[in-house]
C-alpha cells in the first residue's frame, strides 16, 4: 500500500524537478533527446509495479492466486468483484467507514503542526532572543529521535490523561512527530525572504502579528503547501501511530488498519489487497496531483539552506 | 468474501460426510462420557428457557467488556455472533476489536497501562510475557473448574505460570494433517498410510509411478517465513522421540542440536529436501522457500502433487467451489505416528487472558470456558473453519468434515496432544532463529549447521 502510494508520485518528480530548477545550460542539457529518453525509461520502470497492482486488482481471485499479473495479457479476465467486496459496507471488510476516520485523523494532523511550526519558525527567524540558536539546534535535533522509542511512554501519558483510544491521542502524536522538520523547513524558507521587506514593514509601524500575517504568510504559501502535502501523505499512510494510540477499537481506526486486516486472519484473502490499495491511494493521488507544483517549488526553497 | 463461498452448501456436506461422521463417533466412543452428558444438559436448558444457562452470570445491564484479538475478517463474524446469546441474556455488551498486529500491540498496550479487558493470546510464550508485565489477572475459580472439566490436563498447563492459572483455551487448530486428493488416491489405488514407514513407502511409490511428485509445500509467509518447517519438525520430533523428549526439547532441557531434534529435522529433510518428492507442480526443492504457505497445497487441485502437510485452517485456502470432503476434491488424513496405534497430535490455540477482574469480565471469561459457548460458536460458524479441544463440544454441531475430523482427534483420549513447540519457545527462537534457520536449511544449509545455529541463538 505504502509502496504503491510512494511509487506513483515518484514518477513525476524527476522530470518536473529537471525542468523547473534548471539554469539555462542545465536546461539545455536536460531537455536533449537522450535525457528525455532516460526520463521516459525511468518513469516507465517506476510505474511498472503500480501498473501490475492495477492489473491484479481487476483479476479474479483464482487467477491472482495462481499466476502473475502479466498473464493477464495472454488470458484477459476482468472482474470488479474485488472492488465490490472491498467497498461493500456489509461485514467488517468494507472500507467506507474507515475512509471517514482517515479524514478525521488527517485534517487536524496536518493543520495543527503547520500552524504551530509557522509561528515557531517566525520566532526563530525574525525575533531576537537569548539562546535562540541553541534552542533551534535542539528542536532540529529532535528529528533524530526515532518515533518507535516514544510509543510506550507517550501512550502511558495518554492513558493517565484519559486520552487513549480517542482521536486526540492520534492528532497530538502526529503533531509532535511532524513539528521538528516542519519548523526547520519553514525557518529556512523565512530566512530567505529579504530582510529589507520585514524592516520596511516594521518602519511602517507593523508589529509581529501584522508582519507575520500580511508580509510573510503570502510569501510562504509554496512552503506551507509542500509541508502540508508531505504531512498529509505521511499521516494518510501511517499505520504504526494509529495502531498504537487508537487502541480504542475500530471506531477510530484509519484506512491503513482496515487494509492491513483485509487479507484475513491467516492471509488467505490476500487477493483483496490490490483493490484495497487502489481505493486507499485515490485520495493521496488527488491531493498530490492538485498541489504538486507547490511540492517541488516549496521543497527546494526550504532545502537550499541546509 | 471468497472464503465464505469456498465451500459447498451445508446439506451436501452432511450427506457426503457419512464416512467421516462414523469415524468421528467411533473415535469418541466411550471416551468422552462427561462431554456427552454435559452437552445434553446444555441443549435441554436452552430449549426450555433460552437464558436459563446464563442466570449464573447475573444481571450485567449496561456493562461493557472489551475484547482484543488477532482474529480478523472473515473469522471475526462467527466470533461476534457467538457472544450474542450472552449479551442478550445478561444485558452486557462485548466490544470486539480484531487486529492483525495484535501480537506486538497487546504488549505495547499492557506495558503502557492501557490493556483490553480480555485478550485472546495465541501463544503460551506471549502469554508468559504478558503475565510478566504484572497487568494480567488470574482466572477465576469457575474458569479453572470448567477447564478441569472440559479440557485434557496438558491444555491447562500451557496457561499456568508459576503455579497460577491464567486463562482457558478458546479455539484450537490441529496441525498434524496431510491434505490429499481422495480422487487421485482412488484412481491410483493408493491407501492412506497408517504409519510413518507406510507414508515413506507411499511417497517412494508415487515418485516411481508417475510424473507428479508426491509432496508439495510452501513456507513463505512474510516476516514469518519458515514457520511451516518448524511445524514439520515438531511433528517429527513428537513422533520419533516421543512426548517426554518433546517437552524437554521445547523447554530446552535437551540441547537443540542433540540427537533427537537432529533426527527429527533429518526426517523432515527426507521428504522436503528430496528432489524426487518435491515440489509437485511448483518446481524444485528451493521453490519451497519462495512459495507462500497459502499456495503450497494448491497444486493438488491440478493433479500435480499428491500430499500437502498443513494445519486444519488450510481448509480456508482452497479456492471457491472446491469440495473439502472425504469424497470431494480434497480431504486430509492425520499424519501417522511410528506405529499404527500411536496418535501424536500437534496443535495450537488461543487462551483467554483477562486484565481486569470486574464482575462482567469474569462472567464473560467463564462463559467462554463453557461447553455452552463452544457449541454456540460451532453453530455460529455455518462455514466451519473453527474447532476447539473443549470436550463438551458436540462434533455434530460442526458443519465442515475437516473440522469434525480434527475435533475428533483433539477429543480422543488416546491421542497424545502437544502444543506447537515454537510458540512456547522464547521469542528469540520461536519467532526468529528457528524460522530463519529453517529457511536457510531448505535452501541448502545442512541439518547440523541448522540445529547448531539455533542452539547458539538460544537466550542464556
Amino acid at each position: 500500500m505504502t509502496t504503491a502510494g510512494a511509487a506513483l508520485p515518484m514518477t513525476t518528480t524527476p522530470t518536473i524537478a529537471a525542468l523547473e530548477t534548471a539554469s539555462g545550460k542545465a536546461k539545455k542539457r536536460l531537455t536533449s533527446r537522450w535525457a528525455s529518453l532516460a526520463a521516459a525509461v525511468i518513469a516507465l520502470l517506476w510505474t511498472i509495479p503500480t501498473f501490475g497492482l492495477a492489473i491484479s486488482s481487476i483479476r479474479p481471485e483464482r487467477q491472482i492466486k495462481t499466476t502473475g499479473w502479466w498473464t493477464f495479457f495472454s488470458d484477459p479476465q476482468v472482474t470488479l468483484d474485488n472492488y465490490r467486496t472491498v467497498l461493500s459496507s456489509e461485514g467488517s471488510t468494507g472500507l467506507g467507514a474507515y475512509f471517514v476516520n482517515s479524514f478525521i485523523i488527517v485534517i487536524p494532523s496536518v493543520l495543527i503542526p503547520i500552524s504551530l511550526a509557522a509561528l515557531a519558525a517566525y520566532a526563530f527567524a525574525w525575533i531576537e532572543f537569548r539562546g535562540r540558536n541553541l534552542l533551534f539546534v535542539i528542536v532540529f535535533a529532535l528529528q533524530i529521535v526515532p518515533i518507535q522509542v516514544t510509543l510506550i511512554p507517550l501512550l502511558t501519558l495518554y492513558v493517565k490523561a484519559g486520552l487513549a483510544g480517542t482521536f486526540w491521542s492520534i492528532w497530538i502524536s502526529h503533531s509532535i512527530f511532524a513539528l521538528p522538520l516542519a519548523i526547520f523547513l519553514l525557518h529556512n524558507f523565512m530566512r530567505e525572504i529579504p530582510k529589507e521587506l520585514v524592516e520596511a514593514a516594521r518602519m511602517d509601524g507593523a508589529g509581529h502579528v501584522q508582519i507575520f500575517f500580511k508580509v510573510l504568510l503570502p510569501l510562504l504559501t509554496p512552503a506551507l503547501a509542500a509541508i502540508g502535502i508531505f504531512q498529509f501523505l505521511w499521516v494518510w499512510n501511517d499505520l504504526l501511530v494509529a495502531l498504537t494510540f487508537a487502541g480504542g477499537g475500530n471506531s477510530v481506526a484509519p484506512l491503513t488498519k482496515a487494509l492491513a486486516d483485509l487479507s484475513g486472519t491467516r492471509g488467505n484473502a490476500y487477493h483483496l489487497l490490490t483493490a484495497g490499495a487502489f481505493v486507499s491511494i485515490i485520495v493521496p493521488i488527488a491531493v498530490f496531483l492538485s498541489l504538486q507544483r507547490y511540492f517541488v517549488r516549496g521543497l527546494l526553497a526550504g532545502g537550499l539552506k541546509g | 468474501m471468497a472464503l465464505r463461498l469456498s465451500r459447498p452448501p451445508k446439506p451436501l456436506h452432511l450427506i457426503a460426510l457419512g464416512g467421516a461422521l462414523t469415524f468421528t463417533l467411533a473415535a469418541c466412543g466411550g471416551s468422552s462420557s462427561p462431554s456427552a452428558t454435559g452437552d445434553g444438559a446444555g441443549d435441554g436448558a436452552s430449549a426450555s428457557g433460552e437464558c436459563a444457562a446464563y442466570s449464573q452470570y447475573g444481571d450485567l445491564k449496561g456493562k461493557t467488556v472489551s475484547v482484543y484479538t488477532s482474529i480478523v475478517t472473515p473469522e471475526d463474524t462467527p466470533q461476534i455472533d457467538s457472544y450474542k446469546p450472552f449479551e442478550k441474556c445478561t444485558g452486557a455488551t462485548v466490544k470486539y476489536e480484531g487486529d492483525k498486529a495484535f501480537e506486538t500491540q497487546v504488549l505495547v498496550r499492557a506495558k503502557a497501562g492501557n490493556p483490553p479487558d480480555i485478550a485472546y493470546v495465541p501463544q503460551p510464550g506471549l502469554l508468559a510475557q504478558l503475565v510478566s508485565t504484572g497487568k494480567a489477572v488470574e482466572a477465576p475459580k469457575e474458569v479453572s473448574d470448567n477447564v478441569d472439566k472440559f479440557w485434557s490436563k496438558d491444555w491447562k498447563g500451557y496457561s499456568t505460570i508459576d503455579g497460577k492459572f491464567y486463562g482457558a483455551p478458546l479455539g484450537a487448530n490441529f496441525k498434524s494433517l496431510v491434505w490429499y486428493s481422495p480422487k487421485m488416491f482412488k484412481d491410483k489405488g493408493y491407501q492412506i498410510p497408517t504409519t510413518l514407514d507406510e507414508l515413506q513407502a507411499l511417497s517412494e511409490k508415487i515418485a516411481a509411478d508417475g510424473k507428479s511428485k508426491p509432496w508439495c509445500a510452501g513456507i513463505a509467509s512474510g516476516e514469518a517465513t519458515g514457520w511451516v518447517i518448524t511445524d514439520w519438525m515438531e511433528d517429527m520430533m513428537l513422533r520419533l522421540s516421543g512426548p517426554e523428549e518433546y517437552d524437554k526439547w521445547v523447554k530446552h532441557e535437551i540441547a537443540f542440536n542433540s540427537p533427537g531434534p537432529t533426527a527429527a529435522l533429518d526426517k523432515v529433510g527426507s521428504i522436503l529436501k528430496n528432489d524426487k518428492f518435491v515440489n509437485g507442480g511448483l518446481g524444485n526443492v528451493k521453490s519451497i522457500a519462495t512459495t507462500t504457505f497459502q499456495d503450497g497445497g494448491l497444486p493438488i487441485l491440478d493433479g500435480d502433487c499428491y500430499m500437502h502437510r498443513q494445519a486444519s485452517f488450510y481448509a480456508a485456502n482452497w479456492p471457491e467451489g472446491t469440495k473439502v470432503a472425504e469424497d470431494g476434491d480434497v480431504f486430509a488424513f492425520a499424519l501417522p505416528g511410528v506405529t499404527a496405534d500411536s496418535k501424536p497430535a500437534l496443535g495450537g490455540g488461543e487462551f483467554v487472558l483477562a486484565f481486569s477482574d470486574r464482575p462482567e469480565v469474569k462472567a464473560f471469561q467463564t462463559y467462554l470456558s463453557t461447553d455452552t459457548w463452544a457449541n454456540n460458536k460451532a453453530k455460529a460458524s455455518p462455514l466451519g473453519g473453527w474447532i476447539s479441544a473443549n470436550k463438551g463440544l458436540d462434533v455434530n454441531n460442526l458443519v465442515s468434515p475437516i473440522d469434525k475430523l480434527a475435533t475428533s482427534v483433539l477429543q480422543d483420549p488416546n491421542a497424545v496432544f502437544r502444543f506447537d513447540g515454537s510458540d512456547a519457545m522464547p521469542a528469540a527462537i520461536g519467532s526468529n532463529a528457528f524460522w530463519k534457520q529453517a529457511t536457510s536449511w531448505i535452501t541448502g544449509q545442512s541439518t547440523k549447521d541448522t540445529v547448531d545455529k539455533i542452539e547458539a541463538a538460544w537466550p542464556k
